[in-house]
């Protein structure tokens, strides 16, 4: 088969879908080349407004040059098609460049409409689009003390986030009489905008712009047609998009009437070999906002190119998204213009929640919904009104589950009753069908369902739906899903943590007797270790708590290959007297100990014999450094860079804060080790994003990033809280620590707890901000309680002679171990095995060859 | 062997090994660990193997975890976790892997390894 030659033209994130598309099936038959008109390959436009808190646009990049370079994808930037020439089959650029094609693709997208409202035309009046818009109005900002955004929809709202993001008084101003008109209906629009004026944001409803001119106070005055006026340093227009069909009405593709390129269900223009995806696509004279559809679109049109029969047959508009924090969801048709249609409300004042829904006729069917303020429905209802799932129960219990008292309480028969077709994870198009293959195939957790389909990793919205379908499937494979923790416990670790908090036991014997049989095991024994001291937090070598410490806890220090120990000094923050570090290096030397310098900004010492522990810590501990609970499930490092003490960038004193948090959270057991960075300036030296806590110093405060993990699975930490002040980011960290503490499973870090909590970052910020549980005071009293009682565990080991008894390698005798022998590397010791195992290694190779 | 040929050594009173712990004995030059358990009937066993892990190929068996399965009694190596049997030494996954065993006894409050 000759090479295709396709050129796609646009590449934002449709375009480079259909190029993502195109190479998963192509098999190398096409030639595939893009003209990007911005100054970069396609990034996510759908979380431009993260770029405020945090984000930067490597975050936001969905490609990079090096991925379509291996992809042997053509591209580039900065070059607008400006020409296409149908008979020669030619793209012609503005920079004078001509490319030949098979097969054309407009991937062109959309503009934001400006309203020709006089005075327009002026420094600092922006539109918000593309991250190139957004530097411009960061760059406004600066001299600027106040900002109007125009368009009260979906956009205008998250433009009027990025204004409040940047520190500036926020109006929204909106033609219509009440905010989001196309997607709520008006109570849902009166909540919100009472949700919205709590958070500071001015909502000028019924507003028709008439002119800009010079202001008084502000740079800017706005008037309005009904004589009032608003004054405002910056504006945003944020009125609504308009497909971007330029090129191709000036190539005399078929345009509809509103504009639009025509489309039929292959994404085929009238020219079969152009075809047209995305914002600026028209198919049965209907424009797709969203990116979902647009996704569709490059799918359909992939499958036609390459023999394929997926079509686009339109798209369900249905939206579930978080505006200036406020969760609002609108399904189907949510204003009940179905005939004959029947609504139902439920308005709770008191918790800020709105929801509606639209029955037919009968009362039996879901056919549209509206969510403001609490849109944790929206999943199961999309399901129920795009499936057109009968109700088992009467419409008013989907307002109130709690009058449900039906067996199980699931509404219309939970996703038992979905068909395989039903479409779970909107991103990604995963159907049920594909997720029931994937359990079927072994995919038996979250974490694995979402590797092996995608499913729940783009906006997570699905993430509980996705785990119920989950769940069910297991269940029908006769897969129990059993969490006990061994067989001595029939409880998960979160259920045993509960237990022994409740009744607080602090005996393993005791805990076996009432809960548990036998005697416990290798697995049982450090995790319950584990939680005794994450909530009682006694000296782990105490009398009755010695015999269920792991390796490394069992003796305060970390076991090496050779049955020798490692040494750990705390170092908070990676701060270092120079004299400690002298007293370092001369305990090095004088027990002549391997020294290395972690990643985590402090000093290992290697090659530490049992009996010599006591001595070289109470050395460490007479000149006033501690353990640094390197052999513990705890607080190990808080990274930092020097922040604005000395570094010129420096935006806030990271060293102080790194300091400040290793100290308070020293010695706190978890289900795992927990790292934290902290970095004075968003350049990121201490690589904050990549640890279980990130702290990032910004102009106003920190940002909070959450469950990062560097190591053999790295994750990027989640952007939590933005510009928080010292105390809000201590009480944030209490919670969630106290929280990761008290619920994960053994043994999991804090980035694999994050991927399997349903309800994701979403469901962890309703706990944190809003105490959804009820239950921060504990976690908080918690926190508290280990913080007074925490003790250097060397510092007490050494002034305890019966803890010390153990520290011997012999019992009977003062003997040292005769195995342990060490060779010398770079003039440091080293393990006598591991040369052993070389040399043994050497022999089998010459035996091979 | 019988009783009556068995030459016990004592290796140290049982209140100075704390409750499910091990520690290692020099006996005549072998390394032997040693272990004290507590078991859920509240009786003090105690068991002896050799404390050299075959695996890991270290001095360290007496500083392992001791866990239950069936109603055995096995030790958990401290360096790479493999579980061996305290009454027969048997690796709990390799068969082929066993571990020396010694005779070992409670006098009163002494632990004594026997020959």
């Amino acid at each position: 088969m000759e090479k295709q030659r396709v050129v796609v033209v646009g590449n934002g994130m449709v375009g480079h879908h259909f190029i993502d598309q195109l190479g998963n099936v192509s098999d190398g038959h096409h030639d595939i080349i893009t003209f990007c008109e911005e100054s970069r390959l396609a990034y996510d436009r759908v979380m431009l407004s993260s770029y405020f808190a945090g984000n930067t646009a490597e975050d936001l990049a969905l490609t990079t040059p090096q991925a379509y370079d291996e992809a042997g994808v053509q591209y580039y930037i900065n070059e607008q098609v400006t020409e296409i020439d149908r008979v020669g089959k030619t793209v012609t650029t503005n920079n004078g460049k001509t490319v030949p094609y098979d097969k054309l693709i407009l991937a062109t997208g959309s503009f934001p409409f400006v309203p020709p409202v006089p005075g327009r035309e002026q420094p600092h009046i922006h539109v918000y689009r593309t991250i190139d818009d957004l530097d411009d109005i960061s760059a406004s900002a600066k001299s600027s003390k106040s900002g109007v955004v125009i368009g009260g929809g979906l956009l205008g709202l998250e433009a009027a986030n990025c204004i409040k993001q940047l520190g500036l008084e926020t109006h929204v101003v909106e033609f219509a009489p009440r905010l989001m008109a196309v997607q709520l209906d008006e109570d849902g629009g009166k909540l919100l905008r009472n949700k919205i004026e709590d958070l500071g944001v001015q909502v000028h409803t019924g507003k028709n712009t008439l002119e800009i001119v010079k202001g008084e106070e502000s740079r800017y005055r706005m008037n309005f047609a009904d004589g009032s006026h608003l004054e405002t340093d910056i504006i945003l227009f944020s009125a609504g998009i308009r497909p971007q069909d330029a090129l191709a009405k000036t190539s005399d593709l078929t345009l509809g009437e509103r504009g639009g390129i025509v489309i039929n269900d292959q994404c085929q223009t009238n020219d079969p070999d152009v075809y047209a995806i995305g914002e600026c696509a028209l198919w049965d004279n209907k424009i797709f906002g969203l990116v979902a559809p647009g996704y569709a679109m490059a799918k359909a049109a992939v499958s036609h190119l390459t023999g394929g029969e997926k079509t686009f047959t339109g798209a369900d508009m249905s939206t579930k998204l978080k505006l200036l924090g406020v969760e609002v969801a609108s399904i189907g048709d949510a204003h009940g213009n179905t005939p004959n249609s029947q609504s139902y409300q439920l308005l709770d004042s008191a918790k800020g929640v709105y929801k509606r829904i639209v029955m037919s006729e009968d009362g039996k069917r879901l056919l549209g919904a509206v969510l403001v303020g609490d849109s944790s429905d929206y999943g199961q209802w999309l399901q129920l009104a795009l499936n057109g799932i009968e109700l088992t129960t009467p419409p008013e219990c989907l307002l109130l589950p709690e009058l449900d008292d039906s067996e199980g309480g699931s509404v219309g028969g939970g996703v038992d009753a979905l068909p395989p077709t039903a479409q779970i994870c909107s991103c990604y198009d995963v159907t049920k069908q594909d997720l029931c293959d994937a359990v079927v195939g072994g995919a038996q957790d979250i974490g694995a369902i979402k590797s092996c389909t995608s499913a729940g990793t783009g906006c997570g919205g699905c993430v509980p739906l996705v785990t119920q379908v989950m769940n069910s499937e297991l269940e029908k494979l006769g897969v129990s899903v059993d969490s006990s923790i061994c067989r001595h416990f029939e409880y998960s670790r979160a259920e045993l943590f509960d237990i022994i908090r409740v009744k607080g036991i602090k005996d393993v014997d005791v805990l076996l007797k009432e809960h548990g049989t036998g005697d416990g095991c290798e697995i049982c024994k450090p995790a319950i270790a584990n939680i005794f001291a994450s909530l009682w937090n006694d000296h782990i070598l105490d009398e009755k708590l010695v015999g269920l410490q792991d390796t490394n806890d069992n003796f305060l220090g970390n076991m090496q290959k050779n049955g020798t120990y490692s040494v750990v000094p705390r170092i908070p923050g990676g701060e270092i007297t120079p004299d400690h570090l002298i007293l370092i290096g001369q305990i090095a030397k004088d027990f002549n100990l391997y020294t290395k310098i972690t990643g985590g900004q402090r000093i290992d010492l290697f090659g530490a014999q049992l009996h010599e522990l006591p001595t070289i810590w109470k050395r460490m501990v007479d000149a006033g450094l501690e353990t640094g609970h390197a052999y513990g499930k705890s607080l190990r490092t808080v990274k930092s860079c020097v922040g604005s003490t000395w570094c010129r960038y420096g935006v806030q004193d990271s060293t102080s804060m790194a300091i400040f948090l290793e100290e308070r959270y020293r010695g706190v057991r978890s289900p795992h080790k927990v790292k934290f960075g902290v970095s004075g300036c968003a350049r990121e030296c201490a690589e904050a994003q990549s640890k279980d806590f990130g702290v990032i110093a910004t102009d106003n405060g920190w940002n909070l990033y959450v469950c990062g993990n560097g190591g053999m699975r790295p994750r990027h930490a989640d952007l939590f809280a933005s510009d928080i002040d010292d105390e809000t980011l201590v009480r944030y960290i209490d919670i969630i620590y106290m929280f990761y503490v008290q619920t994960a499973d053994r043994l999991q870090r804090t980035s694999v707890w994050m991927e399997n909590l349903e309800g994701g970052l979403d469901y962890l910020k309703s706990v944190v901000f809003d105490d959804k549980l009820g239950i921060n005071d504990v976690l908080l009293e918690q926190m508290k309680h280990l913080e007074n009682t925490y003790q250097c565990e060397w510092k007490t080991a050494i002034n305890d002679p019966q803890k010390l008894k153990r520290f011997n390698h012999f019992v009977n005798s003062d003997k040292k171990d005769n195995n342990i022998e060490f060779v010398t590397i770079r003039d440091q010791i080293s393990p006598r095995s591991s040369a052993e195992e070389s040399e043994a290694a050497d022999e089998l190779a010459t035996e091979v060859v | 062997m019988t009783q009556s040929n068995t030459t016990w050594t004592d290796i140290c009173d049982i209140n100075d090994v704390p409750q499910n712990t091990g520690v290692c004995a020099d006996f005549n030059g072998h390394q032997v660990a040693v272990f004290h358990i507590k078991n859920s009937a509240n009786e003090s066993l105690v068991k002896a193997v050799d404390n050299f892990d075959p695996y890991g190929k270290a001095n360290v068996l007496s500083r392992g975890l001791i866990s239950e399965l069936d109603n055995e009694f096995y030790i958990a190596s401290p360096l790479l976790k493999q579980l061996f049997n305290l009454d027969t030494g048997i690796c709990a996954g390799d068969e082929t892997v066993a571990l020396k065993t010694f005779s070992v006894r409670l006098n009163d409050t002494t632990i004594q390894l026997g020959q």
